[in-house]
């Protein structure tokens, strides 16, 4: 059985919201919103509009059935394909290697980020390209991606004040987090560095190659290699 | 064709909105008040996610340079077809070189321009709605041309004409639902909430927000995902009510959750107009 006790709530009249009970985010609580999601689009298609994945819950809007009645098919598909789904591997995640230009005239706020956080401009970059960065799930932003394990060293507070415009691309640090801004939008991180991969397409379905689970791991480089279209997005596999 | 001559305060095209891209971020968008889009697209038998003009306070002027059969509903912004006023909430036959344009708000926010078999932009993941970066475009601009089919029949002798609901734009009720955290407000707060007056200040497609400051007790929660209709608490007290265009999760307590009339309801309101919660 399920190690997490889960909660059911309406949420208005169209949508389920599922709570893990868990005081934080984890690989283990990812996997099993996952499995319930494959679980359910599995079992239940006809019911279900659409689902909105986040760290510790997962968000169902529904349709053709009462609220008690939803919830009580999803507790019996749930429960009845937990145990034989949880031990085999449920889906291949892919580990994505996205160029980052650490730059100043791009990150153009490393010089005070460092500072803060009292590290070397070099120590910023390694500790940011080192980790292997879980990605939790998209939102917030069309293709933004909310990724988890920032080493502690570089957490830091937002900025006081948000910037009205942000560029795409940009690579920034918010408290915990770190991330890419898909588009140009306003925002309060320290942006360290640019990524020059687009992260979302409107004519490629889907849109956006990303999914929960999936791993990002940020490699550096230089302005040279940044301007002139000198770089790649590699994907690998991590199930060897 | 439609050429767009003025483009009105806010006017950009709407559907339904776009399903099952909230997985990747994408908001739902599609028209503010659905109910007053889909008695527009009734009035000329379209399917209900048939493409309409929203337009927001001002309306534009357009002109048609082909035969069709449009309604407008919603907002009344004295709508008028070649300088004759025209009616709310009924089938109007357009010819060529027609001009619609409209002249001083009377009640409302948004009115609903539908044609027959809708306008044709270009679908984006599925939907016609308007929503920059989603879309090229996030209003309409001058001189721009909107497809839509040419649709040359008389009016049926016996067409109908709605008669709206005035309640739908005077009552000042918005029903809700508890939000998910909303049981972790003390009781004195949740009554409170629940038996203030409210005034609407800043808002747009993606939010409307609250005068009044309300205290907040609570922490902000993890990330998770907000609907539209989904009222959040700010840590400064501030309470927003998300709206269609609204980002896809948050991490704000939702205390409440409006109904989808309530939604509509509120996508008529302005600036400064009063509101009352009530739980349903």
């Amino acid at each position: 059985m399920n190690k997490y006790t889960l909660t059911y709530k309406a949420f208005g009249s169209t949508a389920v919201l599922i709570e893990w009970q868990a005081q934080q985010i984890s690989i283990d609580v990812l996997q099993d919103i996952q499995l319930f999601q494959q679980i359910i689009l599995t079992e239940l298609p006809e019911y279900i509009v659409e689902c909105i994945p986040a760290y510790v819950s997962l968000t169902i809007i529904y349709k053709n059935k009462s609220f008690d009645q939803f919830v009580l098919a999803l507790k019996a598909s749930y429960q009845k394909h937990f145990n034989n789904l949880k031990q085999e591997n449920i889906q291949k995640n892919n580990v994505w290697h996205l160029p980052v230009c650490y730059h100043q005239s791009l990150g153009f706020d490393l010089v005070a980020y460092s500072e803060k956080v009292q590290l070397t401009i070099n120590e910023v970059i390694e500790l940011h390209t080192n980790t292997l960065y879980t990605i939790y799930f998209l939102g917030f932003l069309p293709g933004f991606l909310y990724l988890g394990d920032l080493d502690e060293r570089l957490h830091c507070n937002r900025k006081s004040s948000p910037l009205l415009k942000i560029p795409k691309g940009s690579v920034g640090i918010g408290g915990k987090q770190t991330g890419i801004y898909p588009q140009a939008s306003p925002g309060g991180w320290h942006i360290i560095g640019n990524c020059p991969i687009t992260l979302f397409k409107v004519n490629d379905e889907p849109p956006s190659p990303f999914k929960p689970g999936d791993q990002i791991q940020f490699y550096a480089i230089s302005l040279e290699d940044y301007r002139q279209n000198n770089f790649s997005m590699a994907k690998s596999n991590n199930h060897a | 064709m439609l050429k767009v001559v003025q483009t009105g305060l806010y006017t950009s095209v709407q559907d339904l909105g776009r399903l099952g891209y909230r997985k990747y971020g994408v908001p739902l968008s599609g028209v503010m008040d659905a109910y007053a889009a889909r008695q527009a697209n009734l009035l000329l038998n379209n399917a209900e996610n048939c493409a309409v003009l929203e337009c927001t306070q001002t309306g534009p002027t357009l002109l048609f340079t082909q035969p069709s059969q449009i309604a407008i509903c919603g907002a009344d912004m004295n709508a008028r077809l070649n300088k004759g006023a025209v009616a709310l909430n009924k089938t109007l036959r357009i010819q060529a070189n027609d001009v619609l344009s409209f002249g001083k708000l009377e009640y409302g926010m948004r009115c609903y321009i539908a044609i027959k078999h809708g306008f044709k932009t270009p679908l984006v993941l599925n939907s016609r709605s308007y929503y920059k970066p989603i879309t090229i475009q996030q209003t309409i601009s001058s001189d721009q041309l909107i497809l839509y089919n040419v649709f040359d029949e008389p009016l049926h002798a016996n067409y109908v004409k709605l008669s709206i609901n005035r309640t739908h734009f005077k009552q000042s009720l918005i029903e809700v639902q508890p939000g998910p955290e909303f049981d972790l407000l003390p009781t004195n707060q949740q009554v409170m909430l629940l038996n203030t007056t409210f005034h609407i200040g800043i808002n747009n497609r993606m939010a409307y927000q609250l005068e009044e400051r309300f205290p907040n007790t609570l922490a902000s929660i993890l990330t998770s995902a907000v609907l539209p209709g989904t009222v959040q608490l700010t840590p400064s007290g501030k309470l927003i009510i998300l709206m269609r265009d609204a980002q896809t999760t948050g991490g704000y307590p939702r205390v409440l959750q409006l109904t989808e009339t309530a939604i509509n309801r509120l996508a008529q309101k302005k600036l400064n107009n009063e509101i009352q919660f009530k739980l349903v």
